[in-house]
Parts: C-alpha cells; sequence; structure tokens
C-alpha cells in the first residue's frame, strides 16, 4: 500500500480512485483523451468544464457502464478495468444520476431499502418477508432521517418535489456505503429556493467517502470543493484548488469567461 | 442482526415506528380479505357443482395468469409467448401419459413444471439480453418454434390433432378423474393452485421479490446499486415459466387431451388479457382478471355467440382509457378516493 500513499505538503494522502490514460472514443469522436487522474480519501473533488467536454462519458468510464477504447481504471490501487457496473457497486464505487433513475412506483422509504438490502447481501433472499429485515429498514430510515426526508418517507418518489427527489438520488447512493461517491450534477434542474437542501446534504456527507462532483453550479462547485478539475474536449485542461482555478486566467478563457461574459 | 425485532416497542420513537417503516414491516401480513378468493372456491363447489368444469377451467387460467403476473406484474419482462411454458407443461404430462411412460398425476405435474422451467431458463438467458420490442418478439419466437415442433413431431405428438384420452391416474391412488364429473378435478386444482400462490406470495413479498419491482421501476439504476439483474430475471423467468408449466400440465389432466392450441398465440394472449383485465403486479389481478374474462367469455358468448369478442374488445378499451391498472386498479382507486378517507377520518 506504501506505493499508493503520497506526500502533499507533510499530510499523508491515500489515492482511492485512479485513471491512467484513460481513452474512449465513439467512431471518430474521442470523447475522454488519456485522462490521467487521482482521487484521494475524503477528497472533495469537483470536475466541471463546458458541455459536451465529456465529463459524464468519464464518470461512465468509472463506474464500468461504458469501457474504455484505452487505459486503465484503479479502485485502491487493484485494476478495476474489466469490472461490470455492479461489481464495482460492490467494490465500493457509487454514483447519482444527472437525471434522476428513481423507483418512481415505490415509496421513497422503500427506494432506499432496496439498495441497502442489495448492499447486505438480503436481496437474493426468497423465502422469508422483506419486512423481516428490520435492519435493512431501520438502517434505511435512519439514512432518511439524516437527509431530513424522514417526512416524506411515506410518500411515493414521483409525488416528491423535485428537489426531493433529487436528495432520494442522493440518499440510495449513500444507502451503498461507498468508498467513492460519484455525483453527476446533483443540483441540476433543482430551483435556486431548493439548492441549498442539496447543498447541506452533500457537506454532511461522511467525511471519508472520496467525493467527485460534476456540477456546473460555480457556487456549488466553489463551496464544496477542495479541488477543481476542468475538462475541456475530453482532456484535462487545469486542476487546483478552487482559488487557483479561479485565478487561472486559461481557464476563465475557456469556460468561466462564459458565464462572466453572458 | 435485529432480525424479526419484536414488534411496536412504545418507549421511544425508532425508525422502525416510523409509518412508512411500518408499512413495509407489516406489508406481507394476511389480510382478512384474501381468504376471500378462497371461500369462494369451496363455495362455488358446494353450491354449484354444475359449474365445477367451468371452475376448473378458471383455476387453470388464474395459476397460468399469476405466473405471468411474476414475470411480467413484478419484474417487467414484457412477454407475450408465455404460452411456450403452458404448452411445454401439457405436452410434458399427454406425452408421458398417452406413451403409459407414467400417468400418476402429481409427479407428472411436477415435471411439466420442471420441464417447462428448463425451457424458461434456456430461452431466457438468451433473451433476456434483450429488452423492450426485441424481448417481446423473441418470446413469440421461441413459442412458434416449440409449437412447429409438435406439430413436426406429429409421429410422438399427434401433430395438429394432439393426443386424445390421456389416461390420468387417480390422485393418491383413490380419487379418479372421471370424464362425467368435474369434482375431483375441481379440488385437486384449487390445491395446486393454493400451493403455487403461496409460493408466488412469498417470493413477490421476499427481498427478492423487492429487487424484482427494482428491476421493474428502473433497471438502470438496479445495475447502479449493485444488483445481479439478469441472473434475478433469468431466475424469475424460470419460475415463472414453471409455473406455466405446472398450469399447462393441470390443463391437460383435467381436459385429458393435448392438442397445439396449447401453444396458440391466442392463448398467450389471452392470458395476457386476462392479467391486464385484472390488473396486474398485484397478485390478486390474476384473480379478478380470470374470473371476468372467463365470466364473459361463458355468458356473453352464450347470449351472442358470434359478437362476444366484441363486447370484451369495449371492455380492453375502456379498461385502456380509465383503469389503466385494470379492475383491482380502478377498485383501489375509488377506495382510497371514497372509503379510505372516510375510514381515515
Amino acid at each position: 500500500m506504501a506505493a499508493l500513499r503520497r506526500q502533499t505538503g507533510g499530510v499523508v494522502t491515500e489515492t482511492r480512485l485512479e485513471t491512467q490514460a484513460l481513452s474512449r472514443d465513439f467512431g471518430a469522436l474521442r470523447a475522454v483523451q488519456k485522462i490521467d487522474f487521482k482521487l484521494d480519501a475524503g477528497a472533495r473533488h469537483a470536475l466541471i468544464g463546458p458541455n459536451g467536454a465529456g465529463k459524464t462519458t468519464f464518470v461512465n468510464l468509472l463506474t464500468g457502464v461504458l469501457t474504455p477504447t484505452q487505459g486503465r481504471v484503479l479502485l485502491g490501487g487493484r485494476d478495476i478495468t474489466a469490472k461490470a457496473q455492479a461489481e464495482r457497486v460492490k467494490l465500493g464505487i457509487a454514483r447519482t444520476f444527472q437525471i434522476n433513475r428513481l423507483f418512481r412506483g415505490l415509496s421513497v422509504l422503500e427506494n432506499v431499502c432496496i439498495a441497502v438490502a442489495e448492499r447486505v447481501g438480503a436481496a437474493a433472499s426468497m423465502f422469508y418477508p422483506a419486512g423481516r429485515r428490520t435492519d435493512v429498514i431501520a438502517e434505511s430510515m435512519h439514512l432518511l432521517e439524516t437527509l431530513r426526508l424522514e417526512d416524506q418517507a411515506r410518500h411515493r418518489v414521483s409525488e416528491l418535489p423535485y428537489g426531493r427527489q433529487r436528495l432520494v438520488e442522493l440518499a440510495i447512493a449513500i444507502g451503498l456505503k461507498p468508498g467513492v461517491l460519484l455525483l453527476d450534477e446533483p443540483a441540476a434542474g433543482v430551483p435556486s429556493a431548493e439548492s441549498h437542501i442539496i447543498l447541506d446534504a452533500l457537506e454532511r456527507l461522511p467525511e471519508h467517502i472520496a467525493v467527485l462532483i460534476i456540477e456546473h453550479d460555480m457556487d456549488v462547485v466553489f463551496r464544496f470543493a477542495r479541488r477543481v478539475t476542468v475538462m475541456v474536449s475530453g482532456a484535462i485542461f487545469a486542476e487546483g484548488t478552487p482559488k487557483e482555478i479561479e485565478a487561472n486566467p486559461e481557464v476563465r478563457a475557456v469556460y468561466l469567461g462564459q458565464a462572466g461574459h453572458g | 442482526m435485529n432480525v424479526a425485532a419484536s414488534p411496536a416497542r412504545p418507549a421511544v420513537a425508532t425508525p422502525l415506528d416510523h409509518p412508512a417503516a411500518r408499512v413495509l414491516i407489516g406489508r406481507h401480513r394476511l389480510r382478512w380479505w384474501e381468504t376471500l378468493p378462497w371461500l369462494a372456491a369451496v363455495g362455488l363447489y358446494f353450491a354449484f357443482p354444475a359449474y365445477l368444469g367451468f371452475g376448473t377451467e378458471l383455476l387453470v387460467a388464474i395459476l397460468f395468469a399469476l405466473a405471468l403476473d411474476l414475470a411480467l406484474g413484478y419484474a417487467g419482462i414484457i412477454t407475450l409467448g408465455h404460452a411456450a411454458f403452458f404448452g411445454t407443461g401439457a405436452y410434458t404430462v399427454g406425452l408421458l401419459a398417452f406413451w403409459g411412460i407414467w400417468t400418476e398425476p402429481i409427479s407428472s405435474l411436477v415435471l411439466a413444471g420442471v420441464a417447462a422451467g428448463v425451457v424458461g431458463l434456456l430461452s431466457g438467458l438468451v433473451l433476456l439480453r434483450t429488452r423492450g420490442l426485441t424481448l417481446l418478439m423473441l418470446t413469440i419466437c421461441t413459442m412458434a418454434l416449440l409449437e412447429q415442433a409438435a406439430n413436426m413431431a406429429h409421429d410422438y405428438t399427434g401433430g395438429f390433432d394432439g393426443l386424445p384420452s390421456l389416461p390420468i391416474a387417480p390422485v393418491f391412488g383413490v380419487f379418479e378423474f372421471s370424464p362425467l364429473y368435474d369434482n375431483t378435478q375441481y379440488v385437486y386444482a384449487l390445491i395446486v393452485l393454493l400451493i403455487c400462490f403461496l409460493l408466488v406470495r412469498t417470493l413477490v413479498y421476499s427481498p427478492f421479490g423487492q429487487s424484482l419491482t427494482g428491476i421493474r421501476e428502473n433497471l438502470l439504476r438496479m445495475h447502479a446499486v449493485g444488483s445481479p439483474v439478469r441472473r434475478r430475471l433469468v431466475i424469475c423467468y424460470t419460475i415463472s415459466a414453471a409455473l406455466a408449466g405446472i398450469a399447462g400440465g393441470l390443463w391437460a389432466q383435467t381436459n385429458a387431451y393435448v392438442n397445439l392450441s396449447t401453444f396458440d398465440l391466442d392463448r398467450a394472449a389471452t392470458v395476457l388479457i386476462v392479467l391486464i383485465l385484472g390488473g396486474y403486479g398485484r397478485l390478486y389481478g390474476a384473480f379478478v382478471g380470470a374470473v371476468a374474462y372467463l365470466a364473459l367469455e361463458h355468458f356473453l358468448a352464450r347470449i351472442y355467440p358470434t359478437a362476444w369478442q366484441l363486447g370484451l374488445g369495449l371492455l380492453l378499451v375502456l379498461i385502456a382509457l380509465f383503469a389503466r391498472n385494470g379492475i383491482l386498479g380502478l377498485g383501489e382507486a375509488l377506495w382510497r378516493r371514497y372509503g379510505g378517507k372516510r375510514a381515515a377520518s
């Protein structure tokens, strides 16, 4: 494990997730090009970039939805490039989706229960009622309380306002107790009056989880992230602390500038 | 592990005391009204002995629809080929009995289930890689292939004419299947249905069943929570196929013949209509749908022998327009609107 640790300013950090020359082509389009990326344990890392920069493709490569054309994905030093999506989840990579993917006809509590039951290995059991796994139900309910969703626990997800649905999206991922959490625009589509509930939830995430957040809302990025990577045209354009990125004139030109002039 | 925690300790409000948690904890408990279909079935036996033939047909239809509900209603596997398994079960019983290999009814029925389950497993491994219309077409293909195979192997299967006059041994060596009275057939079918129903009920309320509804509600998300989706679907499809096979075997035994109609697209469509009519994904939809469909067929066909299907068509249009979740769904909506409020206040 020593090889995984590196010194940064006297603090020993451990790399949880790493990519080496990760690439993905869609025909002639090089969506992701030779990305070397490291996500440390406990990281609060933002991935930003203009539309079409390949951010979601990159996340899909990390989670195993897509297979890379080239390169490797390492989790805790172990090569997981060949692992299927479900196996990577078992190894501790969870994600949320840019557009909600929820069990819309089921209650909020049951949405979380499905994830928790899957994690604790209960979900393959056929011959006793799910209601008897009170450990699963209690843990799911507790999680909803920490996200302040307990009052909605009974409701069908489809009956919830969009901001709350985004919270359920987050709850399902947290219910998997991941070591690495990939958040694809968690505040997307949430009215600004409600966006604080997402931010509050993000700030209360367990400290040890390595979080990678894709986000367009710069307020969210600068409030939440301790490190920022800028992607442009499928490649890493710049990386640094939020202050460095904000001060970087080239980044301002390609990305922040658009917002500034707009 | 605190499985089977003591229910309702009133001291402090634990997460399990939350109403949402209580719904999940108590969902599998038997309700009083769940005895009604069985009481009605027993009542029919004593009250209308002349209708036991119709009753047996009804029980077989319920079992078939129940099998389909597990795959289509709970796991969301879109299929129009479930007669493949009904026919496999029917021909298993038919071939064994006709050629004098095995006529004992209960073990034949188990074999029918096993044979259909194997067909379900093998075809499921291939077709459950696809979704939507492709899946639908492949299920029809499987059924058509089996129907043609049964047709072409006419030296053994009797081809188009099927196998008549199957010699079925008495149940437990005592209760004979009489061609004149349907008492034995009816009770036998009722007990088989009860056993299969208890199995399906256990499955749908189990954690496995919960994961199936997850797959139905959002397949992509199930991948993302680490669920082995395809394995779950194949297992579900296999069990559903085995149950459909038992329904087919039961059909062959109680009718004492098999023919190609057991593999028919017509039969596959009918069971789908039954399920949609009653309401899919809700366990009792199979019961309500089968009663509604067969009652319509039986009585409408008597009044309008040529045009009874028009009535059925109109009913389906109404269901599709106003009651997407079938008769049971409509009942639930009405209850929530009128009855439920009164009960709550």
